[in-house]
């Protein structure tokens, strides 16, 4: 007995095109469906990625009450490292997942193509970190009065950007980690350090040049950096356009060394 | 015979510990081979090496005429691991459907797929709220996608009830029949019987290699959990 569809045919495995090219752009558009889908499912999580950032942004709007250049820039940042710490720790957990349940394994014994996979988790969380950047902004705009020169539009852009730059180094260190335990420990160890030295707290030129030299290597100090000129300037500038680039490079090259990370034999 | 999978001298280590202490043996295409052993004494370790995710110390393994692991295997192979390797926060349809995208086919094969484990009237349920009979053939389901050249199914019949069973197998013999190669790897006797062809294993060496009616006769007995002990002291007495 062979399989029969519904219309009578046999259903076979096409057996043209690729078997393990590094990608295809219909198997990563499955993928990005599928983990799209995992959320739906999963209604709690949903609503915390969209309702727990501006909350947060909320409790600073009452904790700068009336300080209102203060709080500006505080908001201003943090809408760019809320979303890169939310999607960092959900896509370390879900990539662990993915090979504690055995299903990472089976991916890879089938025409699926490690950048596919990848691929699909950057761009589900991405639209995930659209949905998410859009409500917070809005919110933080219009309820909590947040002003910048700049356009909120492209204070979208650059949270979704970092939103992908999380999920990047999230897939990139779930490699690293056998259990969940180990997992979140990388927040302190990966994401901590880089909010640290972002220019948040200290501005960066006046910090140790050590840690100066440290902070121009970290791709969250780009996004700050940017997010910092869309407050100052009208228009985009050629800083904030190359802010973007940096980070945008920095969560392919990390998704690239994710995909050196997979490995089809293992001992 | 014509083969679909060939082993010669297969070793492999885990670790420090010998885990296939040279393994060879033939599986004739189109047929229902059992992989019958203990639990711990290689199965897995040799059904990996098939599919091609295990990394051997040596020897070949060859399968479908191209070395195992071949990027062109990957869509004429079905692999389901012991464990159910599904979604278990998609539902039996939404994980068959993904996994029937990674071969390019439509939502009609993973139907039929799932409808050919008996799932059907299941297939709107999270996999994650299945009974474990059931969670693992919603992963047999996503294996039999578009009917693969070739099946390796690590113990696929665990904890399913007996009508169940016997469904699985008379499936297992109607794709058979029909040209895709079944490797089917067990630890209960019972089942050895249903098989076209066994392969004994323990502790890492293959110890028998036939169809169960000569195995049963080589052993002068009609159990085949006998025939196994038999072999497995005939070894003992040629090695001591």
């Amino acid at each position: 007995m062979t399989s029969q569809t519904a219309t009578g045919q046999t259903a076979t495995r096409p057996a043209s095109g690729h078997g393990g090219s590094l990608m295809s752009p219909r198997i990563t558009a499955a993928t990005t469906g599928r983990i799209l889908r995992q959320l739906r499912h999963d209604r709690r999580t949903v609503a915390m990625l969209i309702v727990v950032p501006a909350v947060l942004l909320a409790v600073l709007y009452f904790m700068y009450d009336d300080a209102g250049p203060a709080f500006d820039r505080v908001a201003l940042v943090m809408l760019g490292i809320f979303p890169f710490v939310i999607m960092f720790l959900v896509t370390s957990i879900a990539m662990l997942r993915e090979r504690t349940t055995g299903t990472l394994e089976r991916l890879l014994t089938t025409p699926l193509g490690k950048l596919d996979l990848l691929f699909g988790y950057g761009l589900a969380f991405g639209l995930a970190a659209t949905v998410q950047g859009v409500v917070a902004t809005g919110a933080a705009y219009w309820l909590m009065g947040l002003q910048t020169t700049g356009n909120p539009a492209l204070v979208v852009l650059i949270a979704v950007v970092n939103a992908v730059l999380g999920v990047a180094l999230g897939l990139l260190c779930s490699a690293f980690a056998r259990t969940e335990f180990q997992a979140v420990q990388f927040l302190p160890v990966v994401v901590v350090p880089q909010i640290l030295l972002c220019g948040l707290f200290v501005p960066r030129e006046q910090m140790a040049g050590w840690l100066e030299g440290i902070s121009n290597a970290l791709p969250l100090t780009y996004a700050v950096d940017a997010l910092l000129e869309i407050g100052r300037h009208v228009d985009p500038t050629t800083t904030m356009w190359r802010d973007l680039v940096v980070v945008t490079a920095a969560a392919v090259v990390a998704l690239i060394l994710a995909a050196a990370t997979l490995r089809r034999r293992t001992p | 015979m014509n083969s679909a999978i060939e082993v010669t001298d297969l070793v492999v280590e885990r670790g420090k510990r010998k885990v296939l202490h040279g393994i060879d043996c033939a599986i004739p295409a189109g047929s229902v081979t059992g992989l019958l052993g203990p639990s711990g004494s290689g199965k897995t370790t040799l059904i990996r090496a098939i599919v091609g995710v295990q990394i051997v110390k040596s020897g070949t393994v060859t399968v479908l005429g191209r070395p195992a692991g071949t990027a062109s295997l990957r869509r004429e192979v079905g692999y389901v691991t012991q464990a159910p390797s599904v979604y278990a926060d998609l539902t039996v349809r939404e994980n068959a459907r993904y996994f029937a995208s990674l071969y390019g086919l439509g939502a009609a094969a993973a139907d039929q797929a799932i409808a050919d484990v008996g799932l059907a009237g299941a297939a709107g349920q999270l996999v994650g709220n299945l009974s474990g009979g059931q969670h693992s053939r919603a992963s047999l389901a996503c294996a039999l996608i578009g009917t693969p050249k070739l099946l390796l199914l690590d113990e696929p019949t665990v904890g399913q009830d007996p009508v169940l069973r016997a469904d699985l197998w008379a499936k297992f013999h109607a794709l058979a029949a029909a040209g895709t190669t079944l490797l089917v790897s067990s630890h209960v006797m019972d089942e050895a019987g249903r098989c076209d062809r066994l392969l004994l294993i323990r502790e890492g060496r293959l110890i028998g290699d036939d169809t169960p009616a000569a195995l049963r006769a080589a052993a002068g007995t009609d159990d085949l959990e006998e025939a196994f002990l038999h072999l497995i002291r005939n070894r003992e007495q040629v090695t001591a």
